[in-house]
C-alpha cells in the first residue's frame, strides 16, 4: 500500500536543516539551562567534599528538608487529585463560565507569588476571613506547615490541569460508552479504561507540581511564619546563605535540591517510557 | 476599608520586586545619580532628592537627576558587586557598605571621610505595643515574660533584625553582669517568645498589624513612629527602651562608578546634603535622629533620651558581631538549635 503513496516526504521537515535546527535547540538549552547549572556547580568545586556534607547536613537544614518535601508532597497529592477533577470538568462538561475558569487556572502562574503569599497569609491569619472561621476549630493554616502547603498547592495546581486537560480531550467520550457497553460498571470504566490513558500525564504533572514547590519561595515566605526547625523551607536556608554573602553554602544547599529534583523528573521518564510501551501491548 | 498609604505601598512594593527603581523627573542629557538605598528608605528619599536637586540647581545653576533603588541593604550591595552602577549608597548596615568596601569600590577609609562615621543620622531600637501597653512592656526583661509574644524579622536576614538581636544581648549583658549562663538564658527565652520571622522589617510590621500578631513589634525607632503616624496614634503606642543600641545609617560614594558616570562632586554634594540643616530637618521629619544642633534641639520632645550601646564598644565591630553572633553556626544558630 506504501508503495502507492507518492514520496512526498522523504526526509523533509518543515522547519529547515536537521543541523541548523538542532544547533539553535542546543544553544538555547545551553544559555538559558547549562550555563547557570555549571556555574551552580562551579561555585561547590572549591570546597572539599567533607565541608559539603557539613553545610548540606546541618540540623536546621535538614530540619527544613523535612519540612519542605512533606509540604510539597502534602500539596502535590492534594493537586492531583483536584487537578483531575478540574481537567475533567473542564473537558467533559459545558457550563456557562467554563472559559472563565478555564482562564484562572493560569492564575497562579501570571501572579507574582509574593502576591499570592501575601494574600493567603492575610485570609488564614487569625484575623483574616478564612482563619477566624478555621482558628476557632483549633486549626491553625497560616504560620504552621499547613500553610506552607497550601501556598504550595496554589502556585502548582497549573501544573496538574495543564498536563492531563489535553489527554483528556484526546480520549473520546465514545470511549467511556464503549466500557459501559460491554458491562462495565462507572467505577470500573474510570479505573480500568480512563485513568490508564491519564497516568502518564497525571504523575508527569503531579511530578512537576512537586518539584515547583521545592523550589518556591515568594509565595511560602508570608505565610510559612520561618521558625527555625518548624516552618522554615530550604528556599529560606539558601535566601539566608546569600545574605551573608556565603555563595557557596548557597550552592551547596542548592544542589540537593536539584539532585531530587532532577531524581525525580529522571524516574517519571523512565516510569513513563515503560507504562506506555505496556499500555500499547508491548509495541512500543 | 483599603486606604493607599505610603507604607502599605511600601510592603507591595518590596513583595512584588527586590528592587524598583523610581526616577526622578529629569531631561535626557542630564547628569543623574543612582542612589542605591535600603528597603524602607523609599519615602525618606523621595522627600529628599526634589529638595536636593532644588539646592543643586540654586548652588551650580545645573540641573540634575536623582534616581533611586530600593531593595534589602545585602541584596543591594550584592547588585553594585555585580555590575549596578549606582554612584552613592545609602544602607542601614554597616557590613554592606564594607562588603563593597572591601571589594574596592567605595574608599578603604570611607567612614572617616565624613563626619559621625559616615553615617549622617542614626536611630536606635524601640518597641510598638498595642493601646494603652496591656502588657506593661517598659524594657527588654519584659520581652522575656513567659506571656509577651513578640514579632521582629528575622536576624539571619534582616539588618533591622540583628540590632533587634544585638539590643537585647547589650540589654542582658548589662543586667547579668556579663554572666555568660544568664546572658543565653535570657536570650533563648527572648528568641522562643518570637510569634513570626518575617524576613524583613516591613513583612514585620504586616504581621504585627494587619495580622494581629504579637504584643510587641521590635523595629527602628524611625519606623515604629512612622507606623504609628500612619495606623493611628490611638491605637499603638511607641517604647523607648532604658537602653538599646545605636543604629548608623551609612552612606558613600561608590568611587568606580561615580568616575565611570561622570557624577563624583554630584555624589559628594548629595552625601553633604544630608548633613545640611535642610537635609537634617527632613530626616528628623521621618523620625530619625539627627546630629545637627539646632535641628536637634527644634526636635528634642520627639526623642526621648536613652542610653545607645555601640556596636563597636560591646561586641567588637560588626565584623566581628557577624562572626561571633550570626555567621552560620555561631551564637545565633547555637541559641536557636534544639
Amino acid at each position: 500500500m506504501s508503495l502507492a503513496l507518492p514520496r512526498l516526504t522523504g526526509r523533509r521537515r518543515v522547519l529547515p536543516g536537521f543541523g541548523l535546527s538542532l544547533g539553535i535547540s542546543l544553544m538555547f538549552v545551553s544559555l538559558v539551562l547549562l550555563l547557570p547549572m555549571t556555574s551552580l556547580v562551579g561555585q561547590l568545586s572549591g570546597i572539599s567534599l567533607a565541608e559539603y556534607w557539613a553545610i548540606i547536613s546541618d540540623g536546621r537544614v535538614v530540619a527544613s528538608y523535612t519540612v519542605t518535601i512533606g509540604a510539597a508532597a502534602l500539596a502535590a497529592l492534594v493537586n492531583a487529585a483536584f487537578g483531575l477533577l478540574l481537567a475533567w470538568v473542564l473537558v467533559r462538561y459545558e457550563f456557562p463560565g467554563k472559559r472563565l475558569l478555564d482562564a484562572l487556572m493560569d492564575l497562579p502562574f501570571a501572579l507574582p507569588t509574593a502576591v499570592a503569599g501575601i494574600t493567603l497569609a492575610t485570609l488564614y491569619a487569625g484575623s483574616g476571613w478564612m482563619g477566624r472561621l478555621l482558628e476557632p476549630l483549633g486549626l491553625q493554616v497560616a504560620y504552621t506547615w499547613v500553610g506552607i502547603a497550601l501556598a504550595m498547592a496554589f502556585t502548582s495546581i497549573p501544573f496538574v490541569v495543564r498536563t492531563v486537560q489535553p489527554v483528556l480531550e484526546d480520549l473520546p467520550q465514545e470511549v467511556d460508552e464503549a466500557a459501559l457497553t460491554l458491562g462495565a460498571s462507572d467505577a470500573t470504566a474510570f479505573r480500568r479504561v480512563i485513568l490508564p490513558h491519564l497516568w502518564p500525564a497525571l504523575v508527569t504533572g503531579t511530578g512537576l507540581a512537586f518539584v515547583r514547590s521545592l523550589g518556591e519561595f515568594g509565595a511560602i515566605i508570608f505565610i510559612a511564619g520561618n521558625m527555625p526547625y518548624e516552618t522554615e523551607i530550604t528556599a529560606l536556608m539558601i535566601f539566608v546563605k546569600l545574605q551573608e554573602y556565603d555563595y557557596v553554602g548557597a550552592s551547596a544547599i542548592a544542589s540537593v535540591v536539584l539532585m531530587v529534583s532532577l531524581a525525580l523528573l529522571l524516574a517519571i521518564n523512565i516510569w513513563q517510557g515503560h507504562f506506555i510501551k505496556r499500555l500499547h501491548g508491548g509495541r512500543g | 476599608m483599603f486606604k493607599p498609604s505610603w507604607i502599605r505601598r511600601g510592603i507591595l512594593a518590596a513583595a512584588l520586586g527586590s528592587s524598583v527603581v523610581v526616577a526622578t523627573p529629569a531631561l535626557a542629557q542630564e547628569r543623574e545619580l543612582l542612589n542605591s538605598s535600603y528597603d524602607i528608605a523609599r519615602e525618606l528619599f523621595s522627600a529628599i532628592n526634589p529638595d536636593f536637586i532644588a539646592h543643586w540647581e540654586a548652588e551650580h545653576g545645573e540641573s540634575v537627576g536623582v534616581q533611586q533603588s530600593h531593595g534589602g541593604s545585602s541584596a543591594q550591595a550584592r547588585a553594585i558587586m555585580q555590575g549596578l552602577r549606582a554612584d552613592v549608597v545609602t544602607y542601614n548596615q554597616v557590613t554592606d557598605v564594607q562588603v563593597l568596601a572591601d571589594a574596592g569600590l567605595v574608599a578603604e577609609e570611607w567612614q572617616s571621610q565624613l563626619p559621625n562615621n559616615a553615617s549622617p543620622y542614626y536611630s536606635t531600637t524601640a518597641f510598638l505595643v498595642r493601646a494603652g501597653n496591656p502588657k506593661g512592656i517598659e524594657s527588654w526583661d519584659d520581652l522575656a515574660r513567659e506571656d509577651v509574644s513578640i514579632v521582629f524579622p528575622n536576624p539571619k536576614t534582616s539588618g533591622n533584625g540583628r540590632y533587634t538581636y544585638l539590643a537585647a544581648w547589650g540589654f542582658a549583658e548589662q543586667a547579668f553582669d556579663g554572666d555568660e549562663e544568664q546572658i543565653h538564658d535570657f536570650m533563648r527565652t527572648f528568641l522562643r517568645n518570637v510569634a513570626v520571622f518575617d524576613t524583613g522589617g516591613r513583612g514585620a510590621t504586616t504581621s504585627f498589624i494587619e495580622r494581629g500578631l504579637g504584643d510587641v513589634l521590635i523595629s527602628f525607632e524611625s519606623e515604629v513612629n512612622n507606623i504609628r503616624g500612619e495606623y493611628g496614634s490611638d491605637d499603638y503606642e511607641v517604647i523607648v527602651p532604658p537602653v538599646s543600641i545605636l543604629a548608623e545609617f551609612p552612606v558613600a560614594v561608590v568611587e568606580d562608578n561615580a568616575e565611570r558616570n561622570g557624577t563624583e562632586d554630584l555624589a559628594r554634594g548629595y552625601l553633604d546634603y544630608l548633613y545640611s540643616e535642610a537635609g537634617q530637618r527632613t530626616l528628623a521629619g521621618f523620625n530619625y535622629r539627627v546630629h545637627h544642633e539646632a535641628v536637634v534641639e527644634e526636635f528634642a520632645e520627639q526623642f526621648p533620651a536613652t542610653e545607645l550601646l555601640r556596636v563597636e564598644e560591646v561586641f567588637g565591630g560588626w565584623e566581628q558581631a557577624m562572626e561571633d553572633h550570626f555567621a552560620g553556626g555561631a551564637l545565633l544558630d547555637q541559641l536557636q538549635r534544639r
